[in-house]
């Protein structure tokens, strides 16, 4: 089993209000020096199998379709090593 | 015979019932069209009703555009059938690219719940033939992501085309481009908006009947069509 991770935000130049209602908080919470914030949606998806690019394409075009907005959201795809992968 | 109206409920649609009254009001017959439902059951037209479709999970109306029931009226809305999509039904519209744009999160965060006055701009789609362009109504306004965005391509097209069908008066409640409160497909047949004219059908229980016209509109276009 693998985990896909499918990252969604706004594009740069939709207003995102949300993210501006966490910047202006955080003076507030002694937080300097931060100037913006963004706040977007990660999707974690447990996938059977191997991730071939066949199953990539599969999860590119589900983002496509429907994890993401492409009117007003960018996203990005990729594969999370696991633990057990990873470790020699 | 009557013409008869579709009003679709998804789980957690909310104003299907006050669709359906309009509807009546209007002197059609009113149609419930179950979110399963693949057959459209021979209606004249389609109402999307605001509320909540499936939680508003994803994205406001992301989940309802891939019901069965969105597969078909797809496929009508395209072939001509008049749709209505009233707020929730909007944003289900937007996210089914039968509308161009999509509606995000109110500018100031809140959600809103006003009497808002309106602007008719186009008089002449399936759903505002009974007003007159430059018309100013009263209908009720509640939304949380009634924000109004497309890219300024888009949005030119729109003006050219005269798809801009509804703009807000005394104050864009939403922070909505270009004041923007409705549009249409290039047919006229689509159309959406986030105010709520089924709330303003009887003087008793809204602020006026200033979203009749609405529901007569599409009468009317079914009359001329027979």
């Amino acid at each position: 089993m693998a985990r896909v991770v499918v990252d969604v935000m706004l594009k740069p130049e939709i207003l995102d209000p949300q993210g501006q209602a966490v910047q202006r908080a955080l003076p507030r919470l002694g937080f300097a020096g931060i100037s913006d914030v963004r706040q977007g949606k990660r999707f974690e998806l447990e996938v059977d199998g191997p991730v071939d690019e066949a199953a990539l394409a599969r999860i590119r075009e589900l983002a496509e379709t429907f994890l993401a907005n492409t009117v007003i959201e960018d996203f990005t795809v990729r594969v999370e090593e696991s633990a057990e992968e990873v470790a020699p | 015979m009557s013409t008869r109206v579709g009003v679709v409920t998804f789980p957690g649609s909310l104003d299907d019932r006050d669709a359906q009254r309009a509807v009546r009001l209007a002197g059609a017959e009113p149609v419930a069209l179950w979110h399963r439902d693949t057959s459209l059951h021979q209606v004249d037209a389609v109402i999307l009703p605001g509320g909540f479709s499936y939680g508003d999970y994803l994205r406001c109306g992301a989940i309802a555009r891939f019901s069965p029931v969105m597969e078909t009226v797809i496929e009508q809305a395209r072939a001509g059938l008049p749709v209505l999509g009233i707020c929730n039904g909007f944003q289900v519209l937007c996210e089914s690219h039968l509308l161009p744009g999509a509606l995000t999160r109110n500018d100031h965060l809140h959600f809103i719940c006003r009497d808002q006055r309106l602007r008719v701009e186009n008089a002449d789609t399936a759903w505002t033939a009974d007003y007159t362009a430059g018309q100013e109504i009263t209908i009720p306004l509640k939304n949380g992501e009634g924000g109004y965005v497309a890219d300024e391509r888009t949005l030119d097209e729109l003006e050219a085309e005269g798809r801009v069908v509804f703009r807000y008066l005394d104050g864009n409640p939403n922070g909505s481009r270009r004041d923007i409160a409705g549009v249409s497909n290039a047919a006229g047949n689509v159309v959406g908006l986030m105010p709520h004219p089924e709330h303003a059908v009887e003087s008793l229980t809204g602020p006026g009947t200033d979203g009749l016209g609405f529901f007569t509109s599409v009468l009317k276009k079914m009359v001329a069509a027979s």
